[in-house]
């Protein structure tokens, strides 16, 4: 009995641990920004690792996820001969849902894990520790460069996947299950709304944008320097991730479009 | 610090794409590309039931969009609703005997304002703050149902 209570408690300290000490390195990381703009060439570096390798990954599943909805829709619609809703039912939940969502999801795994790995690796290797016996800031010099990359690249990522989204529900809905192409765009049109239903999905991508760097970044910058402390870091960076984006969907989600 | 060149030209070529993508959910998915918010005038619509409409549901004179509904209050006195709808300032030719009634687009689809041009006897036009007295309200199907079956049970 006595045990167990011990163990809660070890716990429950250990992980309030690490929420301090991962909003320690956020804070840090977040005033290393600011010598991150004098020197692009670190960031234009940083977004290609992160943003453009996951560029081919995002675009070819929004347009299979987009494909998958214009048909499951349709067969759905058609009993209710509302096909020409089509068009506003792959772009609501794309715009709103999916594309956040799992452009976020994908991200985490093509690219959170591959920062967790490297940052991991750099300190399993005491590249970290080296930089600091040079007096150069490792968390301004290596994490915020790859915090902000992940920051800007995320939103164009689901901007991306909805579009290709889109397209790929185009494609299917008027190419292959003939849906009015006209009835496919206007109701599209007279239904989502700028503000209501992009601006927010656009927030939605900023902050799962935000949230899995930091989780990537701090579990490379926390993991233990061993090869098997760097591999459960990569697990604990997709696992945290996952549910830290569906988590948060459902709480922005029920903020932005409670009051409907 | 090597510098790659391709490298920059697929970064710049990644943001531009990015940036494309989200000016075409703006223009091409969004309602942005007809959305006109420039001048409007507010004319005020009393109804005794105003039914399922919504705060922006469309005003529209013989199916072409005109304008939108920007709030629905209760008065407390008559205990009517009051709508007030927005109306694009081209459309300033509107006889001030217009009425003004709610109807359901399809079956189950959303309710709008339709509002019918009066003969615009006075030759006055709807201003600002106007207010349309010949309005009808929204028709409830349950209600309908319920007088339609009452009537029918007792011409028994």
């Amino acid at each position: 009995m006595f045990e167990f209570l011990e163990n809660l408690g070890k716990a429950t300290r250990s992980n309030f641990a690490k929420l301090g000490r991962s909003t320690l390195f956020l804070g840090h990381t977040l005033s290393g920004i600011s010598d991150v703009i004098p020197r692009p060439n670190l960031l234009i570096k940083q977004i290609y690792s992160v943003g453009v390798l996951s560029f081919l990954i995002i675009t070819i599943s929004g347009l299979f996820v987009g494909m998958v909805l214009g048909l499951q829709g349709f067969y759905t619609l058609s009993d209710f001969g509302a096909e020409e809703s089509l068009g506003v039912m792959v772009a609501a939940s794309l715009v709103r849902e999916l594309g956040p969502v799992v452009s976020a999801l994908l991200f985490a795994g093509r690219a959170g894990s591959a920062l967790t790995a490297e940052i991991g690796l750099m300190k399993a290797t005491e590249q970290l520790s080296g930089m600091e016996m040079m007096a150069v800031d490792p968390v301004k010099r290596i994490i915020s460069p790859r915090f902000l990359a992940g920051f800007i690249s995320t939103p164009l990522l689901a901007a991306l996947f909805s579009a290709v989204g889109v397209i790929g529900g185009h494609l299917v809905g008027v190419g292959m299950l003939g849906v009015d192409d006209g009835a496919f765009w206007a109701q599209m049109q007279a239904n989502i709304d700028f503000q209501q239903d992009i601006i927010n999905g656009v927030i939605k991508s900023i902050v799962f944008g935000f949230v899995v760097s930091w989780i990537a970044l701090f579990e490379g910058y926390d993991a233990i320097p061993t090869a098997e402390g760097v591999s459960r870091a990569t697990t604990r960076t997709v696992v945290n991730s996952a549910f830290s984006i569906l988590g948060l969907d459902f709480i922005l989600t029920a903020l932005m479009f409670g009051d409907m | 610090m090597q510098h790659s060149k391709t490298q920059d030209t697929l970064v710049g070529l990644f943001v531009a794409t990015g940036i494309a993508a989200l000016f075409y959910m703006a223009l091409q998915i969004s309602n942005l590309g007809s959305y006109s918010s420039d001048d409007t005038y507010t004319v005020i619509a009393n109804f005794q039931n105003s039914g399922g409409l919504k705060i922006k549901s469309p005003v529209s004179i013989a199916g072409v969009r005109i304008g939108r509904v920007s709030s629905i209050t209760l008065d407390k006195e008559t205990h009517e609703s009051v709508v007030e709808m927005q109306i694009e300032s081209k459309y300033n030719n509107l006889p001030d005997d217009s009425g003004a009634s709610i109807y359901t687009a399809g079956l189950l689809g959303e309710q709008y304002i339709s509002i019918d041009p009066g003969p615009g006897i006075s030759g006055d036009f709807l201003k600002n703050k106007s207010k349309i007295d010949n309005v009808s309200s929204a028709i409830i199907l349950e209600e309908m149902i319920g007088k339609f079956m009452l009537n029918k049970a007792e011409g028994k």
